[in-house]
């Protein structure tokens, strides 16, 4: 839509508006789609909700691809059923950016296109049935780090959805941890397959945070617009120090020698993480990057004639 | 919500056993259920009956597992994982009950002490000793030919369920009644699909039609009793195949019929073969094919728990 020409009085309204929005948001109350909202916070909403449902959609994928292999008819009900999740959380997410005037169809084009972004940590593989557990346990973890504080956004329908992903999301890590457990007191096979799964995911999931702080361009405005609500490098510490020990509960350990206690402020050092491998991945060279994509597309371009199929239905019987 | 609290409960242990997913607890399928086997019923026929039925479930629910992460709307990514987990869900009670009454085959033989019999059954049995129809077996094909074959597979199954729910046993009876509202929901969805296809556009009226084509003959033997079933539809047990048969025609016609699809002749009575385990050799094929991504792992690992 062409920007309309500002009168003087047009101005006046522009300038009042923007006084009640910024009073919205310092007095931490929530603002609603048909509020007033500056541009910039309605484009980068819609960019950072998008970047989340595509990160539900791809992220079906890599524990996806053992719905046909699990181990026991219960995981594989357990399984089905988190997958099924991860579809409703990005239908659920896809509504919140449809609010804001945003189009699933154009979101989705834009992911294929690679002109969107989904969480870089789903290139990788899943290599066994242990990566089931360990996703669910540090993947789903830091992604609940991550999106506790977002139930408290400025942004009404987003604040919202997240609610309720965040149940569903704890709800998952506890599943992926209870399989890890098992499979702990398994086989020594099985044990190994955990050690191997955890040494693969662990640092992936630190890159999950993002860039450090020092090196994250548009935290500052999101902080200030209430849709970011803690920085890159307190959320990453904060995980490190829930999972550690949950690590040695589960009697497995985490792939990072400089991994220690500080005991005056009671939370964990930990090694440098390799933002070249995170850069890597995010600009699309992975490991699994291509494949994720090409199912995507295959199902938006072999499911085309269905979609029409069902249009042309409802234009005949409407 | 205040965002410690949530913190906090992941690191805390968890009581709240009512928000795992159905079926996903530990607890034996059929606790608090009487599994007595009622009288004068054998119990290797019960069982027979019970992995019949149990393993057309778990064979269609494979089958629509197949699309997950590649359905052509989000909304039916949702809706076959939905349809899955129900059909799941009566396969492991089915093979449940048939391991409660001593029918487990070979599997026991393969599979460790600590593997639960649902698991002995649905993993360490070879595709001779899998009872399903050829309708569940045959590959998935296109989009319409999965929304065409659960149509047929729920109708007919829902038209068994409804009078199972009055079987003397008091398993069956409640798997039934509990199947009953899911398979209701199947059969709904995928006769609003049929429909779309069937009176969509050019193509999909095409790819419809061909699915109706190529499915229609796997109805043959639906609605031939084996001679577990001849034995235990008179005791009040089991369903007589050839009593549904006049409601699952009557439903197909008539949804075929609105979505201005063609009804194939019906097909003359074939014998029962794969409730037998004797299936045809292209269906063998892929039951064999299906069934090694089904088991391959557990089969790598039999004395693991999962």
């Amino acid at each position: 839509m062409p920007a309309p020409t500002l009168t003087r009085a047009d101005a006046a309204d522009e300038t009042a508006l923007q006084e009640h929005f910024d009073a919205t948001i310092a007095a931490e109350h929530r603002i609603e789609p048909r509020d007033w909202m500056p541009e910039g916070y309605r484009k980068t909403l819609v960019r950072q909700i998008a970047q989340h449902a595509h990160s539900e959609i791809i992220g079906m994928q890599p524990e996806g691809d053992w719905l046909l292999a699990a181990p026991s008819l219960r995981r594989k009900a357990i399984l089905l059923a988190k997958v099924q999740d991860e579809a409703g959380h990005g239908l659920y997410l896809y509504s919140a950016t449809e609010t804001l005037g945003a189009d699933r169809a154009d979101l989705t084009d834009k992911l294929i296109e690679g002109r969107q972004k989904y969480s870089s940590i789903f290139n990788y593989p899943t290599l066994t049935y242990a990566d089931v557990g360990v996703i669910g346990w540090l993947v789903d973890g830091a992604a609940i780090c991550n999106q506790v504080p977002l139930c408290r956004s400025s942004y009404g329908p987003y604040a919202r959805a997240m609610i309720r992903i965040c149940k569903e999301e704890s709800f998952h890590q506890r599943q992926g941890y209870e399989l890890l457990l098992t499979m702990m007191r398994g086989t020594g096979e099985q044990q190994a397959m955990v050690q191997d799964a955890v040494d693969r995911w662990w640092w992936p999931s630190l890159m999950m945070f993002g860039p450090p702080d020092t090196e994250s361009p548009n935290s500052a405005q999101s902080m200030a617009w209430g849709i970011k609500r803690h920085s890159n490098d307190e959320l990453r510490q904060r995980y490190v120090d829930m999972t550690v020990p949950q690590a040695e509960f589960l009697g497995v350990t985490l792939p990072d020698p400089e991994l220690e206690l500080d005991p005056e402020t009671g939370r964990y050092r930990f090694g440098a993480i390799d933002w070249e491998e995170f850069k890597r991945v995010l600009a699309g060279n992975g490991p699994r990057n291509a494949e994720r994509i090409a199912r995507r597309r295959a199902a938006r371009d072999d499911g085309a004639w269905v979609l029409a199929a069902a249009t042309a239905y409802a234009e005949k019987h409407s | 919500m205040h965002e410690e609290t949530v913190y906090d409960a992941l690191t805390a242990a968890h009581g709240d056993d009512a928000r795992w997913a159905f079926g996903a607890g530990f607890d034996d399928p059929l606790a608090g259920v009487d599994t007595t086997v009622p009288d004068r019923v054998e119990p290797a026929d019960l069982g027979a009956y019970c992995l019949m039925l149990g393993d057309d479930a778990l064979v269609l629910s494979q089958r629509l597992i197949e699309w997950i992460t590649r359905a052509p709307e989000l909304e039916e990514e949702v809706a076959f994982a939905n349809v899955a987990l129900d059909l799941l869900g009566q396969a492991r009670l089915l093979l449940a009950r048939a391991g409660s009454v001593g029918v487990l085959g070979r599997s026991r033989e393969r599979a460790g002490a600590s593997i639960p019999d649902e698991d002995a059954l649905a993993y360490f049995r070879d595709p001779d000793e899998f009872r399903c129809t050829a309708l569940v077996v045959a590959d998935g094909g296109d989009f319409a030919r999965t929304l065409v074959r659960l149509l047929m597979a729920s109708t007919w199954r829902l038209a068994l369920f409804t009078q199972l729910q009055s079987s003397r046993d008091p398993v069956l009876a409640a798997i039934a009644g509990k199947g009953v509202a899911e398979l209701s929901y199947h059969r709904s969805h995928a006769a609003r699909w049929v429909l779309r296809l069937g009176d969509g556009t050019a193509e999909s009226h095409r790819r419809a039609q061909a699915a109706v084509d190529f499915l229609w003959p796997l109805t043959a033997d639906l609605f031939t009793p084996t001679e577990v079933e001849a034995r235990l539809a008179p005791a009040g047990v089991a369903v007589d195949p050839g009593r549904l048969r006049e409601e699952v025609h009557g439903v197909l016609t008539d949804v075929l019929t609105r979505a201005t699809l063609t009804v194939p002749e019906w097909p003359a009575s074939a014998p029962p073969t794969g409730r037998l385990g004797q299936h045809d050799p292209g269906r063998s094929e892929e039951l064999t094919d299906l069934l090694a991504g089904l088991q391959g792992l557990a089969r790598r690992h039999p004395g693991a728990t999962w």
